[in-house]
């Protein structure tokens, strides 16, 4: 077990609590940097284009986190910011825009659009919220279809090149830049995500999510600090359905569909609510699966001549998971290792209750 | 003519759209919970019956495999929440629709692998009959729809206002710690709850195969029976109902009147708006809490 | 002038009066208690203070505002904290974060200097933190400093939700109920630091108790109340003696006794 002797202020306000971490998340990013050597030695992209689909996934995960995680509002509808961020992107590219001025705007104007939807449905309380975006979500693909001069309706549009500062970025012809480029907007929204944590922003967010009566006694305005992570998070999104975008190459009116939202909301869920880190091992999970699925499938198939090919099996493996989760695992992964961890920092003192929560008991919504 | 018999037919679905609402307002009134699986609860319950009638299944007798089948779909509701859902008990809201969503894709899953992901329609003894009063032309699939959801709504106003275990289940529902020192067992009432909107998912499912084909996807028609239950304000039994006959007529008027596309994405809107202007359903008296 | 000045305010929960027509005023500097049997509408009257509740009738001033014209999350802003019966505090932070919460309303960085944690956002955290030390060191609660709300005792979080209250460096501390629950030496703990907060940092308190050992070990006046009308108002041994209160407590002939009783 570590003790951090707290000398100033600093050492509560810092990003890393003691040097040992900040030398394990400087080995991460290492790591994560070095990662594109291994795929130009053997000369094969393919996977370092699945790892970054999962950083893009990580990335409206860390939106959704913020909205659910952190202020407590589930929405069943991120997929429909990330289309608005993806067309948006798609339209600016198109009028010529250059990529650094479109790529930010298309953010902000998904998370404006949040904003804009959100407003009214923000004094509902969750499951309202739940079905108001569920509703949204549905719609998205109807709305697509009718905005057909910017969005190509059915027949979908294609999506241009990156050029940044001349380099050309393609997910296919240059993948190890893109990987890069999404690796650094990845970093740079951690960065910022952190920052509003350890501020009166992230604060008040939380304190949102944990009592709403006790947050209004304290002086903040609900639903301004509602409307504002709803920003921040569609923003998020708007950003991971731009480079979605890049990464697909082709969005037509299914593209973001409703599957989408839900294996956004239930990729946190099962990574760990109210971590960062849980819209990256969610990501993960959410990654490995058609992957693990695609090698069983295969292996059955050699070994034992058995084919199985049966649809909805990702869904129902992955809503398995889920289950298991929120039943043995609410923290989620992130909950997982940081048990394991404190198990092995306390060796032999670890007791089973110390991640032990107060059960909050059901309060009715009907009436408040 | 031709328009009484848009109206029927709009009438009939509205009825299956109804059913499911009534099932999760059951579940909501009772537990707090809103079981965003309900729709396909129903398409479960749809393809059990398949299962126990159609001939390249077990092919039995359709007035047995009815009531089999309800009761399968009843035991079904009631174990999930005694499997499943009872171990949740104080955590929050969102986890239990998290769960719910997840149990759906779980079971169109199920439905798929056991039965069959082409569409199917139920073998019924009455199918393709007709009555003709008055020149209309009906099939008795609709008008059995009609005619069973009624019983149903009446048997539940019956349930819940004269027998011992509805009055208990509604005071479950108003408070429920109040409810748990009063003696009554929270916690089975529960599950009892669960077991009947299971039950209700049945007929549901029942009514809708035994009318059109039915395949594993056709469960997120649950989400247009959320849009019924909304206008019906999520508390109200009644109201759901009328909320589903209203969301069933809207539609095919909106296919024959509206501009194309409408129709499609009517119930959503609608959904949609009430949440934003009438949260409580279109209906409803504000409540205040007291004290 | 008086700090809190509450005229005439009367609400009602449909056929109910929880409040019926209550006057009162609590001066700069003053430990002012509200005693009375459960449902008098005490705690009715503190979420008046926080405008939780609209009056059908009345005015409630502070410090020359006059609250009903703001809303909820506007009267901190004016220098009013409160703690809750059953205590509200944010169950998956730590106890500096609750406290750091407190702080809000002297709020000065917007969000884009929060999310790049510009130099101004990093002094203001610096600020905010030296001021939660302070109230960290004089509430004794460096053990549960970096410990999450929901593993902490009872007792322990009553006197965190203190801290949160403290930490806004309010003009007026509304206590509800501060020393239900607490054990005997607890209580008297809490009866210290209300005489120190009245005293040393020159905060008024204003607060709802049933002990009424505490109530007059701390306060300089007492109002009881019963069925939402004002049976009397006075020091605590007048108030306690007075036959209408006597009464209101089912004729019991004496007000508890229980619990600290300090010269």
């Amino acid at each position: 077990m570590r003790y951090v002797f707290k000398t100033s202020y600093d050492a509560d306000i810092r990003l890393f609590k003691h040097r040992a971490q900040a030398v394990w998340y400087g080995l991460l990013l290492l790591l994560v940097l070095a990662t594109p050597l291994y795929f130009v030695a053997i000369g094969d992209a393919y996977l370092l284009g699945e790892i970054t689909g999962v950083l893009i996934l990580a990335i409206a995960g860390m939106g959704l986190m913020l909205l659910t995680g952190h202020t407590g509002l589930p929405s069943l509808g991120h997929a429909t910011f990330m289309a608005m961020g993806c067309y948006v992107n798609i339209n600016l590219l198109g009028a010529g825009v250059p990529w650094v001025v479109a790529f930010p705007l298309s953010g902000l104007i998904a998370g404006a659009f949040g904003t804009l939807i959100a407003l009214p449905v923000l004094r509902l309380h969750g499951v309202y919220l739940a079905l108001a975006t569920l509703a949204m979500s549905i719609l998205t693909s109807d709305f697509v279809v009718m905005a057909e001069p910017w969005t190509g309706g059915i027949a979908g549009a294609a999506v241009p090149d990156i050029n940044l500062f001349g380099i050309e970025i393609n997910r296919y012809a240059t993948p190890y830049k893109f990987y890069y480029l999404v690796l650094f907007v990845a970093i740079l929204l951690v960065w910022f995500y952190r920052n509003l944590l350890r501020t009166p922003t992230g604060r008040s967010f939380t304190a949102i999510r944990d009592s709403e009566i006790s947050a209004r006694a304290m002086g903040i305005n609900l639903t301004r600090t509602k409307a504002t992570s709803f920003f921040l998070s569609a923003t998020a999104a708007g950003l991971a359905g731009a480079l979605f975008g890049h990464s697909a190459g082709y969005v037509t009116n299914e593209t973001f569909d409703l599957v989408m939202s839900i294996t956004l909301l239930l990729m946190i869920v099962i990574g760990g609510l109210g971590f960062i880190h849980g819209a990256f091992f969610g990501a993960i999970v959410v990654g490995i699966i058609p992957v693990a699925i695609a090698n069983g499938r295969s292996f059955l198939a050699t070994t034992f001549d058995v084919n199985i090919n049966v649809p909805g099996l990702e869904s129902a493996l992955f809503a398995f998971i889920l289950v298991c989760f929120i039943l043995f695992e609410p923290m989620g992964l992130y909950g997982r290792w940081l048990k394991i961890r404190t198990y092995f920092e306390l060796f032999p003192f670890y007791r089973k209750d110390m991640f032990k929560r107060q059960k909050s008991y059901l309060k009715t919504d009907r009436i408040q | 003519m031709d328009f009484l018999q848009l109206i029927i037919s709009g009438l009939a679905n509205g009825c299956v759209y109804g059913l499911i609402a009534l099932g999760f307002v059951l579940i909501y009134k009772a537990t707090e919970a809103v079981n965003f699986a309900q729709g396909d609860f129903m398409m479960l319950g749809a393809f059990v019956c398949i299962g126990f009638t159609n001939h390249e299944y077990m092919g039995l007798n359709f007035w047995l495999a009815v009531p089999l089948s309800i009761l399968v779909m009843g035991a079904f509701g009631y174990l999930f929440n005694w499997g499943i859902l009872r171990h949740m008990f104080g955590q929050s809201q969102t986890s239990i629709v998290i769960l719910t969503i997840a149990m759906g894709f779980i079971i169109r899953f199920f439905a798929g692998a056991t039965w069959s992901h082409e569409p199917t329609s139920l073998e019924t003894p009455y199918a393709g009959q007709e009555l003709r009063p008055g020149g209309l032309v009906l099939g008795v699939d609709e008008v059995l729809i009609v005619v069973v959801t009624a019983i149903l709504t009446l048997v539940f106003y019956l349930f819940f206002s004269r027998t011992r275990i509805g009055l208990a289940m509604q005071a479950a529902s108003q408070n429920q710690l109040a409810a748990y020192y009063m003696g009554i067992p929270v916690k089975r009432i529960h599950s009892l709850v669960w077991g009947l909107s299971g039950m209700v998912a049945a007929v549901a499912g029942v009514l809708f195969a035994s009318k059109g084909a039915i395949d594993p996807s056709t469960g997120l028609l649950g989400i247009k029976a959320f849009a019924a239950a909304a206008i019906g304000g999520f508390g109200s039994l009644p109201g759901a109902l009328l909320g589903g006959l209203i969301i069933g007529l809207v539609e095919p008027l909106a296919a024959r009147y509206g501009p194309p596309g409408v129709s499609q994405i009517a119930p959503y809107a609608i959904l949609l708006l009430i949440l934003i202007f009438r949260p409580g359903g279109i209906f409803s008296q504000t409540q205040r809490k007291k004290v | 002038m008086s700090l809190l000045d509450i005229q005439n305010i009367t609400l009602k929960f449909g056929g109910l009066v929880a409040v019926d027509n209550v006057s009162l005023a609590v001066e700069k500097g003053e430990v002012f208690a509200l005693v009375g049997p459960n449902g008098a509408g005490k705690s009715t009257i503190f979420n008046l203070i926080s405008r939780f509740y609209d009056p059908v009738a009345g005015t409630i001033r502070f410090d020359g505002h006059d609250l009903l014209q703001n809303a909820a999350d506007q009267v901190p802003g004016f220098g009013i904290a409160r703690t809750f019966q059953n205590i509200e505090l944010f169950e998956q932070a730590t106890v500096l974060q609750n406290l750091l919460v407190g702080r809000h309303r002297h709020r000065q960085t917007g969000l884009l200097s929060n999310i790049v944690f510009s130099p101004k956002a990093y002094r203001e955290e610096v600020r905010h933190r030296e001021a939660v030390e302070e109230v960290i060191d004089f509430l004794n609660l460096q053990p549960y400093r970096d410990k999450m709300i929901g593993g902490l005792p009872y007792g322990v979080r009553k006197v965190v939700e203190l801290g949160r209250a403290l930490a806004s460096e309010p003009k007026l501390l509304l206590l509800d109920e501060p020393a239900s629950g607490l054990s005997v030496e607890e209580t008297q703990d809490m009866a210290f630091w209300i005489e120190d907060i009245q005293t040393q940092m020159g905060i008024s308190v204003m607060m709802v108790e049933h002990d009424m050992g505490l109530v007059s070990a701390v306060s300089d006046r007492v109002m009881a109340l019963s069925d939402g009308k004002e049976l009397a108002m006075g020091i605590a041994t007048e108030v306690q003696s007075h036959p209408a209160v006597i009464e209101a407590y089912l004729g019991t002939g004496e007000v508890s006794k229980t619990g600290t009783s300090r010269a």
